[in-house]
């Protein structure tokens, strides 16, 4: 695929990868053989007809292409940008083996925007039920279950706690990789089903659980992600200068922190920034960085190149961009001045025994390396956030707080489901939005027999 | 959107307003606050549930920066773009005789709920009330529930000439009854009081006001220590016990953005 300048783009925030042509996305269609047992649909989470909206696409028909896809998965536009599709769908593709494999992610997007932009997501009028159901967070999970259920026909709303809908994808995600016209058109989509959003609506503080059950709701997903930011846990984590992914990128993507002179949230930053860590969150931390101006931006990373969990483009997209990465190197120790990061002290790693990741776990050498900074941003790990547990009483959760259910994704509470980030843990926008579909079948199982009861 | 239905000026700096928000009301505790947007463009800023009526919301600001200076231009009738909560840890009301609350400037707004949430459950209750001048000392009448009043103005302008802790040591010394302090203001009027209660064995709950954004746990930029632990404001406090509160730390980071906010800066500021 295209993409804009390294030396351009690392100066704004337009995206950075630009997207088929009709053309050009015929020629990648043509390459796809179309196998009998395609490999590609089995590595979807979601199970994407490949073959199929590919085929459906090289005749020109888009309307079905689109359909083909959408039955799957809701929000193409977004996975065909942001799925790690080089470890999913692409990952197992035939021809991959002796050959690029077929660019599947980009089509998937060729035909998502083409979708969005044509309205092809139209109010579906289904036969109105009586069912009534709550959804916490408009993150990929609560989206995706919130479009299955209206589908068939069940009055839902959306709770989110922020002031703007789509959760990571509104304030984890920038723009550069993910336009928030995008996530904005999804929302809309929604809405024009049927689908009712309430803001600032804080479930655990401004309506209980057991408050949305005397609302009349019968059924009830939880979505809220893993948004609670984990600390390296070393000294100087406090000093000025230290930031979280989540507060630098939220700053900037929520709160807009560079539309100058319109949005009046700032944010600070110096002219060298490290960011820790070497997933998708610490490319975003860096190449947002990069930026807003900083001059130089570094990534360090505890284990090799290869181990960097980011998504390959990524990773590519970073290094072009001018982004230094300092490998198998792990924070021991930030150093201040006046309160204000200077220094940090990074322990040289060597890579051991694989772990329980399957990976080698790094060890310590016992020799260290210093870097003048100014600016540091930790982007290692992420966990459920606490208020909905603590202010549910009988909902059950493992030690480390994520959110424990059944094969039927239902929690503890009778009627109360839950997917996503919540319950796995910080993984991916396409098994986020996989579960939250799949829980809208149990809860519609569950609020039929609920009416039959009564 | 949220209706402004009551506005009051208590002085040239601070204001009152009641805000019709059902949802925030509704399970709202003393010592819970909001956050709150002016408009499409605002920052998210922190303010305190000063008092609850149905599904009515007092709050009670001061004029400090841009946000606040904006909410202050709006007025009864007009609406506030975002408005959420209860957030935060209610207050935990602790078994006391006699507690004593000391309130600097705008934190007499914070100080009001608990320390009449105190008064209700029977504990006898001393205020001390700080302000530059007598212009600066605000809701004393609101206050008509405490058992003693002492104000404390730096310019002498009201009652004891000097600083809340000059107020508080000669109480602190001569009466036994109290045994328990909290204290609501600026950073570094909770420091001193709180090293002060300590001198005199006094358990001390302090209520912390760092720059926060969503007020939900999930950007981290309030995090606090606590001797050797970091804490989340927005959903571990905002009150605290103040014995271990490293207070030097706080009064940096809430400094640290102080230079862009005060000078209007917005973007990428890098350091000199
Ligand atoms: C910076 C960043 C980059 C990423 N990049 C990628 C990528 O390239 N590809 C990929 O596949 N994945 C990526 N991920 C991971 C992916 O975004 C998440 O796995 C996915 O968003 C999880 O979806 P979710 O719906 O479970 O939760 P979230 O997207 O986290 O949404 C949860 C929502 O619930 C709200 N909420 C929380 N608690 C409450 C409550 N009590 N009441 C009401 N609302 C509440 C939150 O405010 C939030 O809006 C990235 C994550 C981050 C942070
Ligand atoms: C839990 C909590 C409860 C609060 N309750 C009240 C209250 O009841 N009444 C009241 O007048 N004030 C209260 N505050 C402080 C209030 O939030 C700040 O005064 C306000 O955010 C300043 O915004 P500004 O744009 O007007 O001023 P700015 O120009 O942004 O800032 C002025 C100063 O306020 C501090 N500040 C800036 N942004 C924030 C922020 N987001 N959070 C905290 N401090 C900040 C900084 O130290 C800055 O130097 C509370 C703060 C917290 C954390
Ligand atoms: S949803 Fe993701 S994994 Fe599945 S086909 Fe689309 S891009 Fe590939
Ligand atoms: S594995 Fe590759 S070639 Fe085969 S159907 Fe899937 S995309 Fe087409
Ligand atoms: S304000 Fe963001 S975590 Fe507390």
């Amino acid at each position: 695929m295209r993409t804009e300048d390294a030396q351009t783009r690392n100066q704004n925030f337009l995206e950075v990868a630009l997207g088929y042509s009709y053309d050009e996305a015929i020629a990648e269609a043509k390459r796809c053989i179309d196998c009998k047992t395609p490999k590609c649909v089995m590595h979807c989470p979601v199970n994407v007809n490949i073959p199929l909206f590919i085929k459906q696409l090289l005749e020109g028909a888009l309307e079905q292409s689109f359909e083909t896809i959408y039955k799957d998965n809701i929000l193409p536009s977004i996975c065909g940008r942001v799925c790690p599709q080089e470890s999913q769908c692409e990952g197992a593709c035939i021809l991959g083996i002796k050959h690029q494999p077929v660019a599947i992610g980009a089509l998937e997007r060729f035909v998502g925007d083409y979708g969005r932009e044509h309205g092809l997501v139209k109010p579906t009028p289904k036969p109105k039920t009586s069912f009534k159901a709550a959804i916490v967070g408009s993150g990929p999970a609560g989206l995706a279950c919130a479009a299955a259920l209206v589908a068939q026909g069940v009055e839902v709303t959306i709770y989110e706690a922020l002031h703007k809908f789509g959760g990571v994808l509104q304030y984890g995600i920038p723009d550069f990789r993910l336009p928030k016209d995008i996530v904005e058109s999804e929302v809309l989509a929604l809405k024009a089903q049927g689908v009712t959003f309430v803001k600032n609506a804080v479930i655990g503080k401004s309506i209980t659980i057991d408050q949305l059950f005397e609302m009349g709701y019968q059924s009830i997903f939880i979505g809220s992600g893993a948004g609670l930011p984990t600390g390296m846990r070393i000294p100087g984590e406090n000093l000025n200068g230290v930031y979280f992914a989540n507060e630098f990128l939220t700053r900037v993507n929520l709160m807009r922190a560079r539309a100058i002179p319109t949005s009046i949230t700032p944010v600070k930053l110096g002219p060298t920034v490290a960011v820790v860590g070497g997933g998708n969150v610490a490319m975003d931390a860096a190449r947002t960085a990069k930026r807003l101006g900083a001059k130089r931006v570094l990534i360090i990373y505890r284990r090799d190149e290869t181990s960097l969990p980011a998504r390959l483009d990524e990773i590519h997209h970073a290094k072009d961009e001018g982004i230094a990465f300092h490998l198998l190197r792990n924070p021991v120790e930030l150093i201040g001045e006046n309160h204000e990061i200077k220094r940090v002290k990074v322990e040289i790693m060597t890579l051991g025994e694989p772990d329980d990741s399957g990976r080698r776990r790094p060890v310590g050498t016992n020799t260290y390396e210093t870097f003048e900074i100014d600016t540091l941003i930790m982007a290692i790990g992420q966990k459920p956030n606490p208020i909905l547990k603590d202010n549910t009483a009988n909902l059950n959760t493992a030690s480390w707080g994520g959110i424990l259910t059944d094969e039927r994704h239902q929690t503890s509470i009778p009627h109360v489901y839950a997917g996503g980030d919540v319950v796995s843990g910080a993984a991916t926008v396409i098994l986020a939005m996989g579960t939250g579909k799949e829980a809208a079948q149990f809860m519609l199982e569950d609020m039929r027999q609920q009416n039959q009861a009564a | 959107m949220y209706k402004i239905l009551d506005k009051k000026s208590l002085n040239n700096d601070v204001d009152l307003m009641v805000i019709d928000a059902p949802l925030v009301a509704k399970n709202a505790l003393p010592g819970h606050f909001v956050i709150l947007r002016v408009d499409e463009e605002g920052e998210r800023i922190p303010l305190t549930i000063a008092a609850l009526e149905e599904n009515h919301v007092t709050i009670i600001y001061q004029k400090m920066g841009q946000a606040t200076q904006q909410l202050g231009f709006l007025d009864v009738g007009d609406t506030i773009e975002d408005f959420v909560g209860p957030l935060g840890q209610a207050a935990h009301l602790k078994d006391k005789k006699h507690v004593v609350g000391v309130a600097g400037g705008v934190g007499a707004a914070p100080l009001l709920p608990q320390l009449k949430s105190y008064h209700q459950q029977g504990t006898h209750t001393t205020l001390i009330l700080g302000g530059r001048t007598k212009d600066h000392v605000i809701l004393k009448d609101h206050y008509d529930f405490v058992d003693r009043l002492i104000v404390a103005t730096d310019d002498g302008s009201e009652g004891i000439h000097g600083r809340v802790t000059d107020a508080l040591a000669p109480l602190l010394r001569d009466d036994q009854s109290i045994d328990h302090v909290i204290a609501i203001g600026p950073v570094l009027m909770m420091e001193a009081v709180r090293d002060l209660a300590v001198d005199h064995h006094k358990s001390i709950d302090v209520s912390l006001n760092p720059i926060m954004i969503d007020g939900t746990g999930m950007c981290g930029n309030c995090r606090v220590t606590l001797g050797d632990q970091v804490k989340f404001a927005c959903i571990d406090g905002p009150d605290f016990p103040g014995e271990a509160v490293d207070f030097k730390e706080l009064h940096a980071r809430q400094n640290y953005y102080k230079k862009e906010e005060h000078a209007c800066l917005v973007g990428v500021k890098t350091h000199d």
